[in-house]
């Protein structure tokens, strides 16, 4: 067993892990444990099982097959293999999205009466950005046209995906025109993916790639338009405080995490929960306390400052607090093991998808006619479950940090137009120019049981702090942070570098903080990636360069997810250096392994840097960074 | 002293035991970067399949090894305790004789030094690299008369399972 420090620097978690081995409750460190040492052939990517006379397996070290029953070679199957993992993240990411636009389509046809237009002035930038008329239309109408133009995306259209052409540089859109990568439907290009890398189809590695990162296009209009929709129907976050980590639950109230990745439940249980708070107390509970879990929990926290509890990999340890009355989840991120765990408590693990059931779970399906009403059943459930709640298994790890979160898109530019009304932007370009803000950098992905539980996102993070390179994170990533402290001004205080402190401090002051901006700025989910893209785009065209020579690179230091490679992968496309604190599995290719590494930066500008030492890979980053800033002349 | 025995029955195939080999011959003992060292590392341990079977077959490290008697530079030594027969590189000619006479054929070649290699038991492990590797534990590490209790007892099972007292 390793020692708890060696899973987790969260220290509500080393607790938690502590009594776990106290009470002998299996986690996912003990499974992973358990499969250890894991397949080699699947660490390199060189498994094939994508025809029946598979499975196959390329031995890297030259004395075993060299190809598969059907010829494929190493090269081919890691390419496919990758493809296919961009495939399913970009199922995930749109399959997000499409359901808020369903929604959004059905209020606008008066069959969703709960789902209201929050935002009408983002349903009218999306419009107008989209080239969709809006005068002289109504709420409805518009949001129907909107709901629309988004379902149609999924489709294959005679023309590009308007999320991406609309919302990216011209260059960007050129680069994609000249490798003949522009995505004309979400799932058509899904299933293309899937066709190509089936059996007996397409077997050259690098138009493989070049299928991926098609795909990966098709991801990032996903991640946008769910970002869109999302603050289209429950408002564009703006910055908010709240408290984080393991301390927010509350030995005496109803406590209810909301777990998966999308808004449309939580939301709702967030705006009904106050009404059920007398049934609460006559329970004998103090009330309702909602927190959240991995990108659901950063939903309600950017738009409501639901305070998050923990992340990913620990997700679990929430329902080993025995305080835990309910979690209720959706789908993505949500391992089946929570319902194990909740054998031995008195918690309702409560499922509300009819794609994502768990056996062992309660299962409330969601229907967004009657959103509300699904939302009471489920807190009732709750408020049922704290009767049964056994005081003497309660043991609530007494950690909680502040944190700032609700940086949108919007937000940010809000923020710095406290500066500069005419041309937000130029205090932030100004300052990058004098080298008081190195470059920026976005912290994503997930925590990965393979990686201590936060170390690397710390590591990196506080060099680059050091460093003044200006932060933005999302997802668990921002998660991480945000059960650390370091999204708060204090932290600024504490690792900012001088000119990034300055800079943060004179923004901070502008907007009324009396002090500097958190040294990370929260932009949101994992969808909301869309929202640091935003900004690179805005920075890009307001300088008249593309975003591959901006001093711009992102890192998931953590990651687990196929919606983190396939992010990644956009992220690379569209010109970021892209940090990952894991080896992938592609190594069984030496072709597949460079191309992403180096080839691939002579074509897009962007490329994957490998490093699991942190402290090598924050050296990295920033070496990439000022690369870039050289390229500018700066 | 404890012994590597292959449990036939368990073998799925999957030649983790053979990576894991590889691996742990290799100079970082790393898979990530042990794939592109030059001499390539070897496994010394060999899945076959015959009859419909999966066949994990490595060293037995025999009592009276055949193969330390046919070596004649004494690069093949037989530990008198252990019995475990290790292979010392620079007294290897790449004659073969060992080769020929291995009742198994699980003495390998190394092309880059023309020498042979075989299983040393892994040295610098408590538990061989193979045994760890081994997912179903179709290979297990134990002394000879646990694995032959271990034997006996998954057959008594069998038996005690169809035994009725009439």
């Amino acid at each position: 067993m390793k020692a708890v420090k060696e899973k987790s620097w969260c220290p509500s978690v080393q607790e938690m892990l502590r009594l776990a081995e106290k009470l002998d409750i299996e986690t996912v460190w003990c499974r992973y444990e358990a499969q250890l040492p894991q397949c080699g052939f699947g660490e390199l990517g060189t498994c094939c099982h994508n025809c029946l006379q598979g499975p196959c397996r390329i031995d890297p070290f030259g004395e075993g097959p060299q190809k598969g029953v059907c010829g494929a070679n190493a090269d081919t199957i890691v390419a496919r293999n990758l493809a296919r993992a961009i495939a399913a993240g970009t199922s995930a990411h749109s399959g997000h999205a499409k359901h808020l636009a369903h929604t959004l389509l059905a209020w606008a046809e008066g069959k969703a009466p709960d789902y209201p237009v929050k935002d009408e002035a983002k349903l009218k930038a999306v419009a107008t950005r989209l080239g969709i008329p809006v005068d002289g239309k109504d709420v409805q109408e518009l949001a129907k046209e909107v709901a629309e133009a988004a379902l149609l995306e999924f489709s294959e259209k005679a023309t590009p995906l308007a999320w991406v052409a609309t919302t990216v540089t011209r260059g960007r859109v050129e680069k994609a025109i000249q490798y003949n990568v522009v995505p004309t439907g979400i799932d058509s290009v899904v299933s293309e993916v899937l066709h190509r890398t089936s059996y007996g189809v397409d077997a050259d590695p690098v138009n493989i790639l070049f299928g991926g990162v098609k795909c990966a296009l098709a991801d990032f209009a996903g991640c946008h338009m769910a970002t869109d929709l999302a603050d289209i129907l429950f408002g564009t976050p703006k910055p908010v405080v709240t408290t984080a980590n393991m301390g927010v639950l509350k030995p005496d109230a109803v406590n209810v995490a909301l777990h998966g990745h999308n808004p449309l439940l939580s939301d709702l249980i967030v705006q009904v929960a106050p009404e059920m708070e007398s049934e609460a107390r006559a329970a004998g509970a103090s009330g309702i306390n909602l927190m959240g879990i991995c990108c659901t929990g950063n939903e309600v926290l950017m738009r409501h400052g639901i305070p998050p509890v923990t992340h990913s990999v620990s997700q679990e340890m929430v329902i080993m607090t025995g305080a835990l009355d309910a979690m209720v989840v959706d789908y993505q991120c949500v391992m089946p093991s929570l319902a194990t765990m909740a054998e031995c408590f008195h918690t309702k693990l409560i499922t509300t998808m009819p794609i994502a059931k768990v056996p062992g779970a309660t299962h409330i399906e969601f229907k967004e006619e009657e959103a509300r009403e699904r939302a009471r059943e489920i807190l009732r459930l709750a408020i049922e479950a704290f009767k049964k709640r056994d005081p003497a298994k309660v043991h609530i790890p007494n950690y909680v940090h502040k944190a700032y979160a609700g940086f949108s898109t919007e937000a940010i530019i809000e923020a710095l137009a406290q500066v500069n009304k005419e041309d937000p932007l130029k205090p932030l370009i100004d300052n990058i120019v004098a080298g008081n803000i190195l470059g920026v950098c976005l912290f994503a992905g997930c925590n990965n049981v393979k990686i201590p539980q936060d170390s690397a996102f710390l590591t990196v993070a506080k060099e680059l702090a050091r460093n003044n390179v200006f932060l933005l994170a999302s997802g668990c990533a921002a998660g991480a942070f945000a059960r650390h402290g370091l999204l708060t001004p204090e932290a600024t205080e504490e690792y900012a570098g001088d000119g990034l402190k300055a800079v943060l401090t004179a923004i901070g002051k502008a907007v009324g903080l009396g002090g500097p901006l958190p040294l990370i700025l929260h932009i949101g989910s994992c969808v909301d990636n869309s929202r640091a893209a935003d900004i690179a785009v805005a920075v890009a065209n307001r300088l008249g360069v593309d975003i591959d020579k901006l001093p711009v690179v992102a890192s998931a230091p953590e990651a687990t997810t196929e919606k983190a490679i396939a992010i990644g992968t956009w992220a690379v496309t569209a010109g970021l250096p892209t940090h990952v604190g894991f080896v992938p599995p592609v190594l069984g290719s030496p072709l597949v392994s460079r191309i992403l590494t180096q080839d691939i930066k002579g074509i897009f500008g962007g490329y994957f840097i490998v490093e699991t030492d942190p402290s090598k890979a924050a050296e990295k980053l920033l070496e990439a960074i000022r690369e870039r800033r050289k390229g500018l002349g700066l | 002293m404890k012994e590597i025995f292959v449990r036939l029955d368990r073998c799925v195939g999957c030649l983790s035991c053979e990576l894991a080999c590889a691996v742990e011959h290799s100079r970082s003992k790393n898979l990530f970067q042990a794939i592109s060292e030059s001499p390539r590392p070897r496994r010394r341990l060999y899945v076959e399949y015959v009859l419909a079977r999966k066949m994990p077959f490595l060293c037995r490290h025999c009592e009276d090894a055949p193969c330390v008697r046919a070596c004649r530079t004494g690069a093949l030594v037989q530990d008198p305790i252990t019995r475990i027969v290790t292979h010392t590189p620079d007294k290897c000619i790449g004659c073969w004789m060992c080769t020929m006479v291995c009742p198994y054929g699980v003495i390998g070649r190394e092309w880059e030094r023309r020498i042979a290699i075989k299983c040393d038991r892994c040295p610098d492990r408590d538990i061989p690299a193979c045994v760890e590797a081994c997912p179903t534990r179709a290979l297990v590490f134990m002394e000879e008369e646990e694995f032959a209790r271990l034997t006996r007892l998954e057959a008594a099972e069998e038996v005690a399972r169809s035994y009725r007292v009439v």
